[in-house]
């Protein structure tokens, strides 16, 4: 609720003609904080554009230009044919990572989110609990010994590096069981009742209701490995392996001060999530805020 | 008609039911048989994952830490406790890279949580009130945090360049020192990380806390308001009450971002000055992972395990007195902190 609305309300009857204009003083006081934090966070990645179409001289100038004086798509030219930093490989990679994961992750989650939240099996509780307790456990834990049994699967410097271990993170498992719990079960029984088996009611009924939470996981699954970089950055080494992320980090180790080709390798690495992020900013942001209410 | 009868005319398909069930639910013969089935079929692709990522690594790597483990060696002896009385006593030649580690990233997660707590709720709660276009301000403020790391990363070594950076250049234009070395000199490189990271994140946290402000009820704030609260009070006795759950949320995801932090050392100050800012996952990555010191970066990583969880541990109690029911949601945050 505003404060200032409900102020302006109950102050009603002392002077409604000086609360008003308080008021909007204050509203006009909020909308200038609010645009200088929105140039705080927007600018950078406007200069980081702009930068990625300047000329090597220019990306350099010491006085800072936010409309490229001679507009170039000459870094995008570079980075694009080098043999060292091949980057729409690294694209293509970090597309067929992200997307992969993504559908291992909404398959072996859904199945097993919807066991655990619908299914009265044998050892159910021991399972469950076992899955909680691994939650505890710091990620870093499973660093060393993960790489160890990536190279004895003989996945290292592999996209199956980048695509499988990262799928085993309950998180996706409990978001979707909170959501399954809060399906009616009517549905379900009553598709029972027809004959049908418990895996068509899982295809049929569970997964079409569950779209809004599918989608969301979707999402947050697809960002998270398009922007994960320890990992890659250890478990890739040819440079043609590489995901946008690690490659970002052999682009800068090769062109350290050549800021043009790193902000246009910057644009690439950021122009698919900013627009995904801009269609489906509201599952985003509001997926995000429900994690902090809900368990 | 009860949920068993029910499910009876599903399994009509497979009539498998074993012995034991048929005694214990003499009604529903195959039901109970095919629950398992399906629970089982249903758990097993996420199984053999956990199985495979999750459980063998957290024992391998127990194991891991008891042996001298070079990765490219044929001979991994068992060493015993070596590894962890090499660290803790400072024996070990890796102790003192480790125990600097650990140093660099308590600096930063005290730096950076306090700051990470107070501004986003600051911006949220401006964000609560009601005005136009609220929804267009979340999600620019939002924005830098879909990005991952590598790319603010690289973006902001080029903003804080001494030379050629944005910010030196403005801070010249407002009459202050030109020639600041971010990236490259203390206490810079440290505010430099800690500023970046609040500008990556600080919409996430944002986000959480508005969400949680939407959720408490205006007749609460109508009510302290008839009784003659101030601002500060309503605050004080019932946004900060109301936000208590999702504090605890909030201050563990955030720890645990902190304590995780890489990416931005990594790229931005590539651990330097010397090695001032090379946090301890820089280091146990290094150590098991380029050096292939895998023992002792096992043990490294324990020894880091035990105290996030006393810190953890730490702020459930803080927060636990009127939240019984959130230690769920703390590990969920373990799996998604892990991000920086």
């Amino acid at each position: 609720m505003s404060s200032t609305v409900t102020r302006t309300s109950t102050t009603r009857t002392s002077g409604a003609q000086a609360t008003t204009s308080r008021g909007s003083s204050r509203r006009g006081l909020l909308y200038v904080l609010l645009v200088v934090l929105t140039l705080l966070f927007i600018s950078p990645l406007i200069y980081m554009l702009s930068t990625s179409f300047k000329t090597t001289a220019d990306a350099a100038a010491t006085t800072p230009q936010w409309i490229p004086s001679d507009p170039t798509g000459q870094a995008y030219d570079a980075i694009l044919n080098t043999d060292g930093t091949p980057v729409v490989r690294w694209f293509l990679n970090s597309l067929a990572a992200a997307t992969l994961q993504t559908l291992l992750i909404l398959v072996t989650a859904a199945m097993a989110g919807y066991a655990l939240a619908r299914i009265d099996f044998r050892g159910k509780k021991i399972v469950f609990a076992v899955i909680i307790a691994t939650l505890f456990i710091p990620p870093v834990i499973l660093l060393i010994p993960n790489y160890l049994i990536v190279g004895r699967l003989g996945w290292l410097d592999s996209l199956l590096a980048v695509v499988v271990p990262g799928a085993a993170g309950a998180f996706g498992v409990f978001f979707l069981r909170q959501f399954f719990l809060g399906l009616p079960v009517e549905l379900e029984e009553a598709a029972a009742i027809d004959g049908a088996t418990r895996w068509r009611t899982f295809l049929k009924i569970i997964l079409p209701l569950s779209r809004p939470a599918l989608v969301t996981l979707a999402l947050l699954s697809f960002l998270t490995n398009w922007n994960d970089f320890l990992w890659p950055v250890y478990v890739l080494f040819s440079p043609e392996n590489q995901t946008l992320p690690a490659g970002l980090s052999t682009l800068q180790n090769a062109n350290a001060v050549r800021y043009d080709l790193l902000m246009a390798g910057a644009v690439i690495a950021s122009a698919p999530v900013l627009l995904l992020y801009l269609a489906a900013q509201r599952y985003v942001v509001e997926g995000v805020g429900r994690a902090g209410l809900k368990g | 008609m009860s949920e068993t009868g029910l499910r009876t005319a599903t399994g009509a398909g497979a009539a498998a039911g074993d012995a034991d069930q048929v005694k214990a639910e003499p009604r529903a013969p195959s039901t109970a048989g095919n629950n398992n089935r399906d629970g089982w079929l249903f758990m097993a692709p996420y199984l053999v994952l956990f199985g495979v990522f999750v459980i063998l690594p957290t024992l391998f790597g127990l194991w891991i830490s008891l042996h001298d483990y070079d990765y490219t060696l044929a001979e991994k002896p068992f060493v015993g406790l070596d590894n962890f009385t090499g660290l803790l006593s400072g024996d070990s030649p890796f102790a003192t890279p480790f125990w600097d580690g650990m140093q660099a990233t308590a600096i930063f997660t005290l730096g950076s949580v306090p700051l990470l707590l107070v501004l986003p709720l600051l911006v949220a709660m401006a964000m609560n009130l009601k005005f136009r276009g609220r929804n267009f301000f979340r999600a620019m403020y939002f924005a830098p945090y879909v990005l991952g790391v590598a790319v603010i990363a690289v973006l902001w070594r080029y903003l804080l360049d001494t030379n050629i950076g944005l910010v030196n250049h403005y801070l010249d234009l407002v009459g202050l020192s030109a020639v600041t070395p971010w990236l490259t000199q203390l206490p810079w490189a440290w505010i430099s990380l800690i500023g970046v990271t609040i500008w990556w994140t600080l919409g996430f946290n944002t986000v959480i806390y508005l969400a949680a402000l939407q959720d408490i009820s205006p007749e609460l704030y109508e009510a302290a308001k008839m009784d003659g609260a101030t601002a500060m009070q309503r605050f004080t006795n019932v946004t900060l009450p109301g936000l208590r759950p999702v504090l605890l949320f909030v201050t563990s995801v955030t720890i645990i971002a902190s304590v995780n932090m890489f990416g931005q050392a990594y790229l931005m100050t590539q651990g330097g000055p010397g090695q001032e800012t090379r946090t301890a996952i820089y280091q146990i990555a290094e150590t098991g992972l380029t050096s292939f010191n895998s023992g002792v970066a096992s043990a490294m990583s324990l020894i880091f395990s035990v105290f996030l969880s006393a810190v953890s541990l730490a702020v459930f109690f803080l927060f636990r007195e009127r939240t019984p029911n959130r230690s769920k949601q703390t590990a969920l945050t373990n799996q998604k902190g892990g991000a920086a």
